[in-house]
């Protein structure tokens, strides 16, 4: 398993690469570098899971953790230091699978979709960045290492939403987003170094004895990382980065803000899942309920906003509370008893990368061919654009839920779990699961069905009303809908995968079986949602429509503000904590400590502003105080005397 | 004749103070080096005075005094040479325009 470092070398050598010497190169060429190594990368990942799988269980019925490289990278003391190196565990692997192909779909979609821009070879140095630290993230051999590539993406998400930095509102949301996660990483760094005071290791799978005496101050110490996580994931109230971070190219958002970085905090969450079962229960139902809440949040916000690009964000947000949720729920390592959530929160991350990364690229080739991201600007767009709106209705109705498509099978997983825990759980996440049907197919019929916005300004246009011609809607070129296509087949067959023969909470087989109740009632919902939507949404000014919104005026309107979050958040960054805290720790720092200083420069200043006079440069006064000084001496010596 | 040794001493005194003064209230170049000889002289004279009168079976009061004369007159020589530069420079030799030497 020696060759898993090319896994992390190609896409930084790539980085480098396109980094110092981009510039030089044509677009073309620079596209084409970073896309075969990501095309290497993804082809060393799948021959790497297939070593892994197939090398087989070991004497306890469970894929061994394989570390092909692991070193001390900074030694603290005897007996604490940070390690790097390579750990393929069957979550990391499958991680592995999840980013590469991915971020393959979009290195391929980007030479379509960002043909032609300012700062194409920086673009694909960032993406090749980003893909290096995920890809770390993923393999951290401990937590130490997975906090340095953790903040790797942070800093590549940063790079990636202020793309075009000469767009405000984009370095707005890049300093939002950086600022708002790094914030939770604090709390993060916080809770390792705990985690690592008293473990005395960085390492996954601690000593008992070790975890034993920690006692309560290990689920303080989880807590604390789930707040990092939670900040990375998006969950209430650290959420309000991810809806702003769609001002970056829609490929990215695809990648980073719906696939893979996002999904780091469930990731960090099962990384840690033996430790959070075995000792701080307590805190996975914490999660369990901050993830109920974000899911429902989301979900209601997203019903309501009307970018296309801040519903899927909103519905990412939703996405990952329902992994979280599974998470959270689970009371015992056994999959057949307690532990089935580990299992679809893993699941559900695989399936959702899959079909959420499929629909924001979709999204992109709308917003390539209407130049824009409000839902009013489209309408009827499925004659225009068949190979878009067939991957995208496959895409919706994976997530909402229908069989035989992937989303399916992970969420009913999903709701099993729940349903172990509290019936009270299991309905609520039934629940937003038909919510999540119900905004997806408002925003497939808005765009694709209803009048055509084209054609409205073209009868304008040949009316005489308007003076401007409106371009006509294209599909996309063959570079952006052949990722489309690949990911809808996989959306398509994903959830047929066993996937419970390679992931399981205690690494035992674990077969999947439909809980027919479960299932019955999450599809009956879903087309619930599904028949709401169409009866609203499928001709422009339904009577439906008209009703429904003059009957929920006030709650479209706060969940078109997404219920003032942000509001909130400015109120007590800007009102509460500049005012009274920031303001008096300025004032020290102003008056005080840079006030002794300068009263330390001043008075040399002054000083030497007295005394400079003495050299004035005439030589008969040097002389007369040289006199003054010999008389002096003279006068001493003789009173001596 | 017996002139006593005070006498002389007030006279190099003299000769001496009235070289510092000069040398304190002249702005012109030359005057100061000639105030700085009258100061020199006045200590030549202190070095003989005191050999005759204190020493007298030695030389060396004379011979630091025939020293001082010698270095006063090579002194002089370098002091006109860097006077005459001055005034290349900066056309004058009145000491209240020679200040640059401070920075």
């Amino acid at each position: 398993m020696e060759y898993t470092i090319l896994i992390l070398a190609l896409p930084l050598l790539s980085f480098l690469l396109l980094g110092l010497l981009g510039k030089r190169m044509p677009h073309m060429l620079a596209g084409t570098i970073g896309t075969l190594s990501l095309a290497a990368v993804t082809a060393l990942s799948y021959i790497t899971a297939a070593g892994y799988f197939l090398s087989g269980r070991n004497a306890e019925g469970v894929f061994a953790d394989i570390m092909p490289y692991n070193f001390t990278w900074l030694p603290f003391d005897g007996m604490l230091g940070i390690d790097m190196g390579i750990l393929l565990s069957p979550i990391s692997v499958m991680m592995l699978i999840v980013i590469s192909t991915v971020s393959l779909m979009v290195h391929i979609y980007s030479l379509g979709y960002m043909k032609g821009e300012r700062g194409f070879q920086r673009y694909y140095a960032f993406l090749s960045l980003f893909t290096f630290s995920m890809l770390g993230l993923v393999v951290a051999t401990n937590i130490f290492q997975m906090y340095v590539f953790w903040e790797l993406v942070g800093v590549s998400s940063y790079l990636l939403i202020g793309f075009y930095y000469t767009k405000p509102a984009a370095i707005a949301a890049s300093k939002k987003a950086f600022i708002v996660t790094r914030f939770a990483d604090l709390f993060f760094l916080i809770g390792i170094l705990i985690y690592g005071y008293y473990m005395e290791t960085f390492s996954f799978n601690p000593p008992a004895t070790e975890l034993m005496t920690a006692g309560a101050v290990l689920p303080v110490a989880l807590l604390l990382m789930f707040i990092g996580g939670a900040g990375k994931s998006a969950m209430f109230p650290l959420h309000i980065w991810l809806p702003d971070a769609m001002e970056g190219p829609t490929p990215v958002s695809a990648l980073i803000h719906a696939a893979t970085m996002v999904v780091a905090g469930v990731f960090l969450v099962a990384r840690l899942f033996p430790i959070f079962i075995g000792y701080a229960p307590e805190v996975l139902h914490i999660i369990a309920y901050v993830g109920a809440f974000t899911a429902l949040y989301a979900a209601i916000v997203a019903c309501a906003q009307s970018d296309i690009k801040r519903v899927l964000a909103f519905s990412t947000i939703s996405q990952i509370a329902f992994m979280m949720v599974a998470l959270g729920v689970c009371t015992g390592s056994d999959p057949h008893e307690g532990g089935l959530g580990y299992m679809a929160s893993m699941f559900h991350l695989f399936t959702h990368a899959m079909f959420k990364g499929l629909l924001f690229l979709g999204a992109g080739a709308i917003i390539h061919a209407v130049h824009s991201n409000e839902k009013d600007h489209m309408g009827g767009l499925r004659k225009y654009m068949p190979v878009t709106h067939i991957t995208f209705l496959i895409a919706c109705l994976a997530i909402a839920g229908i069989p035989p498509f992937s989303g399916f099978f992970s969420k009913d997983e999903i709701l099993v779990a729940c349903y172990r825990y509290s019936d009270l759980m299991g309905m609520f996440m039934s629940a937003v699961a038909a919510l999540t049907a119900f905004y997806m197919f408002r925003l497939y019929y808005v765009i694709f069905w209803g009048k055509s916005h084209y054609e409205e300004q073209l009868a304008l246009y040949n009316g005489g009303e308007s003076s401007h011609k409106p371009h006509k809607p294209h599909e996309a070129p063959f570079t952006m809908t052949l990722p489309l296509v690949i990911l809808a087949i996989i959306t398509c067959v994903a959830g047929f995968i066993p996937f419970g023969e390679f992931v399981s909470s205690n690494g035992q087989e674990y077969t999947i079986h439909l809980d027919k109740t479960v299932a019955t009632t999450s599809v009956i919902l879903a087309l619930a949602g599904i028949a709401v939507a169409t009866v609203m949404y499928i001709r422009s000014g339904s009577r439906m429509r008209r009703i429904v919104n003059w009957a929920l005026h006030g709650p479209i309107v706060a969940a078109y503000h997404r219920f003032y979050m942000d509001e909130v958040w400015l109120f007590v960054t800007k009102k509460i904590i500049f005012n009274c805290i920031s303001r008096p720790i300025a004032w020290f720092d102003r008056k005080v400590v840079d006030g002794s200083l300068d009263l330390l420069a001043k008075a040399t200043q002054n000083t030497a502003a007295l005394i400079r006079p003495w050299q004035s440069g005439n030589i008969q006064t040097y002389c007369i105080w040289f006199l003054c000084g010999a008389l002096v001496i003279i006068l001493a010596l003789l009173y001596m005397a | 004749m017996n002139i006593p040794a005070e006498y002389m001493l007030i006279l190099s005194a003299m000769l001496f103070f009235i070289g510092v003064f000069g040398f304190f209230t002249r702005r012109n170049l030359v005057s100061l080096l000639i105030s700085t000889e009258l100061m020199l002289n006045a200590v030549d004279i202190n070095f003989a005075v005191f050999n005759a009168y204190c020493q007298p079976q030695h030389l060396e009061g004379y011979i630091f005094s025939l020293f001082g004369i010698g270095v006063a007159a090579a002194e002089t020589a370098v002091a006109i040479a860097i006077i005459i530069n001055v005034y290349r420079n900066i056309h004058s030799i009145h000491i209240k325009k020679l200040k640059n030497l401070k920075h």
